[in-house]
């Protein structure tokens, strides 16, 4: 029942005839020993704490603790609701969703870490966006998470999705890889065009490091997760339009993993290079931290 | 490698910023005071490495004295810890110390106090992704995690006191998942510390306590 590789997951898929959501389900329910009734129970808890997330800022922002961010989603909201914006309904909203769940995590709110909570913004605001738009019931964003955590599963498996370990490719890559995924599934795409947007989201942001100013988790991650969201649409929608990415899942799982062992130190995580390592980030990360 | 569930990939829900410096700090402190068996007057917290240069951005500073009130990963009153605390009566102290070499980045140390004189001394680390492990209490190198039942037994260290706790343990029919001794030196004061799938029954404790060489006894259940 367990499947390792992306390939394994495709066979799996295509012999019993079912979707990689379904996959997830039946791996958890025989794997796991958990009821298809509690699993219900435990998606409904994590798309409730995301919407909230992903909406509240919208409407009440708060400083983050750092002080670096606070009010960027509502900004984005405002500016869609004046018919200002460039990007469209999805992804106008999946911007500012990414965005509000970023505010939400960096002043200790609740969020889900989707894989991580540097990355948390992206799931939400790609799935959020399209129910909104596409008004599809919570069954069917259900169907997300559980395809997306097919796709984060194998990226835990055989890749990474830690900042530390190799970069933010691994983080917000990864969260894009697995949102493509499922917007792909709920688009009606099939299990090859699943991966092929996971692929195609990765190879994307292959090579995106980790250079949070102050080391704190706020800026550029908010507006990082903002691209993981765009870039997970636009994987989504160039597959379902035809577009075959070359490279398999599975080499490209690696491939990141490979990228990521080879970023220097000062780009994983450690607030030395990037972004912080900059001159004006060194000197935000001398005031917030009082060094 | 142990099964991955989908609530570990698109989980843990947790108060943020940061899953090893909020959420893993948090249950450092909330098992430590799952040990410290007596109400908490006072806490003291030592801060090393990155938690030491980064703890207020992350709020790591609140994330731990949320858990030694009692406060999960994911309870929302983490955010407002130092107000709960002043309201519960609880005073506690941070102090800083980037200069001590420690064996993980993220490490911090916890000195509990109660009113009538008890003190604990734990020192935990967060090791990623919002877990976390023991590696002293009282000064004695242990280590342990708190995933599952956990029995600390604070002993001198004398011939025949394990095999009076397995023999305890095997009675009330408690199967042992790992069981490790931990010492200061010989003859001094040690720790068993057991771990097991299941409970462990209050009983097992009383008949434990029977020993000489017995001296506390700490049971986290799961």
């Amino acid at each position: 029942m367990d499947f390792l590789t992306g390939e394994m997951l495709l066979e799996l898929c295509k012999k019993e005839n079912i979707s990689i959501s379904r996959a997830m389900l039946d791996r958890e329910k025989i794997l796991g020993g958990a009821s298809e009734e509690t699993i219900t129970k435990k998606l409904e808890r994590v798309w409730e704490i995301m919407q909230h997330a992903a909406k509240t800022p919208v409407d009440t922002p708060k400083s983050s603790i750092g002080g670096l961010i606070g009010g960027q989603a509502k900004g984005i909201y405002e500016n869609m609701q004046n018919g200002n914006n460039l990007c469209g309904p999805i992804l106008s909203r999946a911007m500012a969703y990414a965005c509000a769940t970023l505010e939400v995590n960096a002043s200790m709110g609740l969020i889900v870490a989707a894989p991580t909570a540097g990355s948390s913004g992206v799931i939400p605001g790609v799935l959020l966006a399209y129910q909104e738009v596409k008004q599809v019931p919570d069954s069917m964003i259900y169907r997300g998470l559980l395809n997306a955590s097919a796709i984060g599963y194998l990226l835990m498996k055989s890749a990474s999705v830690s900042g530390a370990e190799a970069g933010c490719q691994a983080e917000v890559g990864s969260a894009s890889a697995m949102a493509a995924s499922a917007i792909v599934e709920l688009m009606g795409g099939n299990e090859e065009q699943c991966l092929n947007a996971a692929s195609l989201a990765i190879s994307n942001l292959l090579g995106l490091v980790c250079d949070p100013i102050a080391g704190l988790v706020e800026s550029p991650c908010q507006t990082r997760n903002s691209i993981g969201a765009a870039n997970a649409l636009t994987a989504a929608e160039m597959t379902l339009a035809g577009v075959r990415f070359p490279i398999p899942f599975d080499e490209m799982a690696k491939a990141m993993l490979r990228v990521g062992k080879s970023l220097p130190f000062e780009l994983r995580e450690t607030a030395l290079g990037g972004c912080a390592g900059t001159a004006t980030g060194c000197s935000l990360g001398c005031d917030i931290c009082g060094n | 490698m142990n099964f991955l569930s989908i609530f570990d990939v698109i989980g843990p829900n947790m108060i943020g910023p940061s899953s090893s410096h909020t959420a893993g700090a948090c249950a450092i402190a909330l098992l430590s005071k799952k040990m410290f068996q007596h109400p908490i007057q006072k806490v003291t917290f030592t801060l090393y490495g990155s938690f030491a240069r980064t703890y207020k951005g992350h709020g790591t500073d609140k994330a731990l004295l949320g858990g030694i009130l009692g406060f999960q990963t994911d309870d929302e009153r983490l955010r407002d810890a130092f107000a709960h605390a002043d309201e519960q009566g609880v005073e506690y102290q941070f102090l800083i110390d980037e200069k001590t070499v420690v064996n993980h980045p993220n490490t911090a140390d916890i000195l509990m106090e109660s009113a009538d004189g008890h003190r604990l001394f734990v020192r935990g680390e967060s090791i990623g992704g919002g877990k976390m492990k023991i590696v002293q209490i009282d000064g004695i190198d242990v280590d342990f995690t708190g995933e599952y039942t956990t029995l600390i037994i604070q002993q001198t260290d004398k011939p025949g006191v394990v095999a009076h706790i397995t023999n305890c343990l095997a009675k009330h029919e408690v199967n042992i998942a790992f069981l490790r001794l931990f010492r200061e030196e010989k003859g001094a004061k040690a720790y068993t510390i057991v771990e097991s799938d299941e409970p462990i029954p209050a009983a097992s404790l009383d008949a434990i306590k029977e020993n000489e060489h017995i001296r506390e006894l700490m049971l986290i259940q799961m």
